[in-house]
């Protein structure tokens, strides 16, 4: 929490001058499961970033890359995981119904605190 | 030029709506908006009915938005931008400022939109400002603990609808708010669903250039008061989608368009078991519910069919 | 050049209006001020405003649209009286406390139920915590002259408060008579042109009104607003000596009519002031030294300068055209205030309440005059007989 104003200090009239700076808020800690990015080869297709909540996708979309996820605000809500068309793809070719944190999808959903790998 | 509706164009824009914002994990509203404005490529100015997109977007001193917006209250969200679109017009026209072709947004959930709000947008919309009204729909005032409202669906479960010994939840239909607005005959009102997410920026990109009042009615699931798990979201409203219980169209200058066959019409009831708010109507003394429900979705199916001329 | 018109209190606020020509006007029809917006309607169809003129669909969108449009950095107006302004309540509040310049032409009416068309101030005396500067006048010309000055008192920024400017329904809104309407270029050099500091057109600066303010900043910013009213007094008294030199009429925050030597005094607001004047001089003629404090603001409330002006009379009734139901004895907001007043400035003199004219009901000169006598009689004993008197009420 960022040390509270007196009123000669602040704007007038409840006004919020500094645009977006809800990102000094960090949400992360809300998370009781963290997306990871597992070993099947992620096509970069920015299905997450599309459908994320929270804009909690990392992305250089100058070169058109998924590079990870915003853990600072990220929380854990999973549907990255659950939009991922690699995902599907992998469910799809398994034999039996895989687990939300299984090494094959391209975005797993582990616990949070447990160890990535 | 305008940017192509791919996520890796759209990505290379500004994010309008930034990370800490205080939506609940796996929240629609969030979803809708991002995809919204990145569909967006003009200058935008928002007015936010009071809800849980405002409450939890703009909690001081902190703000989510990277773009002009205004909370007043809950119920006047339309007639706010109405306010603001109208100042814009006239110092325009007067030289004051410059034309910058700004697209006029409001966003309001059911509650606002449906039920407090109506009066408003009928006459925000009736005077012809330009503008672009969303309602976010997770039927029911979820920011102040799932009350029901006038988009509740039959039987759902909501605090001040609740499934207890005699009455077995929600006891009416939800309202038909896109007819009512389309009845309005301005030039574009939308139903749309962030799960067709091309279908739903497309229509965006409509409403923002239709030269008048537009108003678009968005799916929007509420975890919390749907009851389902936080990664669902998506596949949920595409389940509402499936079963036609919410059919995506458009009507353009009194035009309705279909904008989605589902390839198999699912029963309602593949939507309702998904969701903890419908659990009691799988008892075998609520059961009929969903036959009613599912008539009544036929119904307005059949009607939405012909009115756009698929019949 | 001025001119001088037969003008009913609406046409002359509507004149007003079109010489201050603002950029966004958002009004609703509401009897008694709904010749105001016709004939400002007029004036936009002939092309003389270049006004946006937002026809909402309700009281309550019309202070919506106003709060949307002041925000936008525009210059808004509206007018409305009675449930209008009872429907607009909840904005009401959101309009000051977003510290936006918003100006009000309010016609007083009585307040359901039940419904009643004509004066009295039960509709202004609810909006007198909401955050507004308030203004009464006691005649079509004071209106008028008042909704001149509101704009640069609004827009000030010290200030940043919105201003309704009272005028009574029917009585003032209705009565037609002579007004003094100045020259439309020194109108429009008065109020000059608005700067807003801040606009939500602003795209290189987005801004966000109207966040969620829970207990640990909402309590600051009602704080803001209390400086804001402590700045108040200063500007509005500074806009009236430009006024004055500009226009030739001097205002201050509350008239005193033969107060200076007056034994006895009344305190009467808006039209009834008028009558007590004539009442005034009547009794002058006797011989008899009474004199009159007739309030022009008040929000904020002068206290101490009321306080000190009627320091040296023996006794005082206050005319409320308005009941705080509940309050102590009854009596009516304006006498509680000065009642207030007098008392925390050390004033010991008789204070009585006189309710008149609810829903309408004639004041005449002869009750006023009654109004006088008992003080006379409270100034000799150094008691009032009766704190609250409900006049000409039918047992």
């Amino acid at each position: 929490m960022a040390q509270l104003k007196g009123w000669k200090e602040i704007p007038i009239g409840g006004m919020i001058l500094e645009a977006g700076n809800a990102v000094e808020y960090l949400t992360g800690g809300w998370r009781a499961f963290r997306p990871v990015r597992g070993e099947a080869a992620c096509t970069h297709c920015f299905q997450c970033w599309l459908f994320c909540p929270d804009s909690c996708i990392l992305v250089d979309a100058e070169n058109e890359k998924m590079l990870g996820f915003n853990l600072e605000h990220c929380k854990g809500c999973g549907i990255c995981a659950a939009v991922c068309p690699v995902n599907a793809q992998v469910r799809r070719k398994a034999e039996q119904e895989l687990d939300r944190d299984d090494p094959r999808l391209c975005i797993r959903i582990i616990e949070e605190g447990q160890a990535e790998e | 030029m305008a940017t192509k509706l791919t996520p890796k164009e759209l990505a290379k824009n500004v994010e309008r709506l930034t990370p800490g914002h205080r939506l609940c994990a796996g929240c629609g509203a969030s979803i809708i908006v991002r995809q919204m404005l990145a569909a967006i490529d003009e200058p935008v100015v928002i007015a936010n009915a009071t809800g849980c997109l405002e409450v939890a977007t703009t909690i001081y001193p902190y703000t989510a938005w990277r773009v002009p917006w205004i909370h007043n209250a809950f119920e006047n969200a339309a007639s706010t931008i109405s306010g603001v679109e109208a100042a814009y017009r006239s110092m325009v026209r007067q030289g004051k400022i410059p034309e910058q072709n700004i697209k006029f947004l409001a966003f309001g959930g059911d509650g606002g939109t449906y039920d407090i709000g109506l009066q408003a947008l009928s006459g925000a919309v009736e005077r012809g400002h330009q503008f672009l009204y969303v309602c976010y729909d997770n039927g029911a005032y979820m920011n102040t603990g799932i009350q029901r409202s006038s988009a509740t669906p039959l039987g759902a479960h909501t605090t001040t609808s609740p499934a207890g010994k005699v009455v077995p939840g929600k006891q009416q239909h939800r309202k038909d708010l896109t007819a009512i607005m389309a009845a309005h005959n301005i030039p574009y009102v939308a139903q749309a669903a962030p799960s067709k997410w091309r279908d739903l920026m497309e229509k965006t990109r409509k409403a923002v250039n239709c030269g008048g009042a537009a108003f678009m009615n968005v799916l929007s699931s509420c975890n919390r008061g749907w009851r389902h798990n936080t990664d669902e979201t998506i596949e949920i409203t595409q389940l509402a989608v499936d079963c036609c219980y919410w059919p995506l169209f458009e009507v353009e200058n009194g035009e309705w368009r279909l904008s989605y066959t589902p390839k198999e019409k699912r029963p309602v009831e593949d939507w309702l078991k998904r969701q903890g708010r419908f659990r009691h109507l799988f008892r075998p003394e609520n059961r009929y519910l969903i036959d009613v429900m599912q008539k009544e979705v036929d119904r307005r199916w059949e009607h939405l069919l012909r009115l756009c001329g698929a019949a | 050049m001025s001119t001088f018109e037969a003008l009913a209190g609406n046409e002359a606020v509507a004149t007003a209006m079109r010489q201050i020509d603002p950029d966004v006007v958002a009004a609703y029809p509401i009897t008694p001020q709904t010749s105001t917006v016709q004939k400002f309607a007029d004036f936009v169809a002939d092309g003389l405003v270049t006004t946006e003129f937002v026809t909402v669909e309700s009281e309550h969108s019309a202070m919506s649209a106003c709060v949307g449009a002041s925000a936008a950095g525009a210059r808004v107006m509206t007018a409305t009286a009675a449930n209008g302004l009872a429907l607009m309540w909840e904005i009401v509040y959101i309009a000051a406390s977003s510290r936006l310049p918003i100006v009000m032409s309010l016609v007083n009416r009585a307040l359901s139920g039940p419904i009643n068309i004509h004066c009295d101030h039960s509709d202004v005396m609810g909006m007198r915590d909401a955050g507004w500067i308030i203004l009464f006048s006691e005649n079509g010309q004071e209106a008028y002259d008042n909704l001149i000055q509101a704009v640069r008192i609004a827009e000030h920024p010290d200030v940043l408060l919105p201003v309704a400017v009272c005028q009574d329904g029917f009585i003032t809104s209705h009565g037609m008579e002579r007004v003094e309407i100045y020259d439309d270029a020194d109108v429009k050099a008065f109020v000059g042109s608005y700067q807003p500091q801040w606009s939500l057109l602003d795209l290189q600066n987005p801004m966000t009104y109207g966040p969620l303010d829970f207990y640990d900043y909402y309590y600051e910013h009602k704080r803001q607003q209390v400086a804001a009213m402590e700045k108040a007094p200063e500007v509005i008294l500074a806009v009236a000596a430009a006024f004055n030199r500009q226009f030739n009429r001097d205002y201050g925050m509350f008239e005193s009519y033969r107060l200076g030597d007056a034994e006895v005094a009344v305190v009467v607001a808006n039209s009834a002031a008028g009558t007590a004047k004539v009442v005034v001089d009547q009794l002058r003629e006797e011989g008899l030294k009474v004199g009159l404090l007739k309030p022009r603001v008040f929000r904020p409330f002068p206290a101490q300068e009321m306080s000190a002006a009627l320091r040296h009379v023996k006794a005082v009734a206050v005319m409320d055209r308005a009941i705080s139901f509940g309050a102590m004895n009854n009596a009516g907001p304006l006498f509680l205030e000065i009642a207030a007043a007098l008392a925390l400035h050390g004033e010991r003199m008789p204070i009585a309440d006189y309710v008149f004219g609810l829903g309408g009901r004639d004041i005449l000169p002869g009750e006023i005059e009654s109004v006088y006598r008992d003080m006379f009689r409270a100034a000799e004993s150094g008691r009032v007989e009766q704190m609250v008197t409900y006049l000409s009420v039918r047992e």
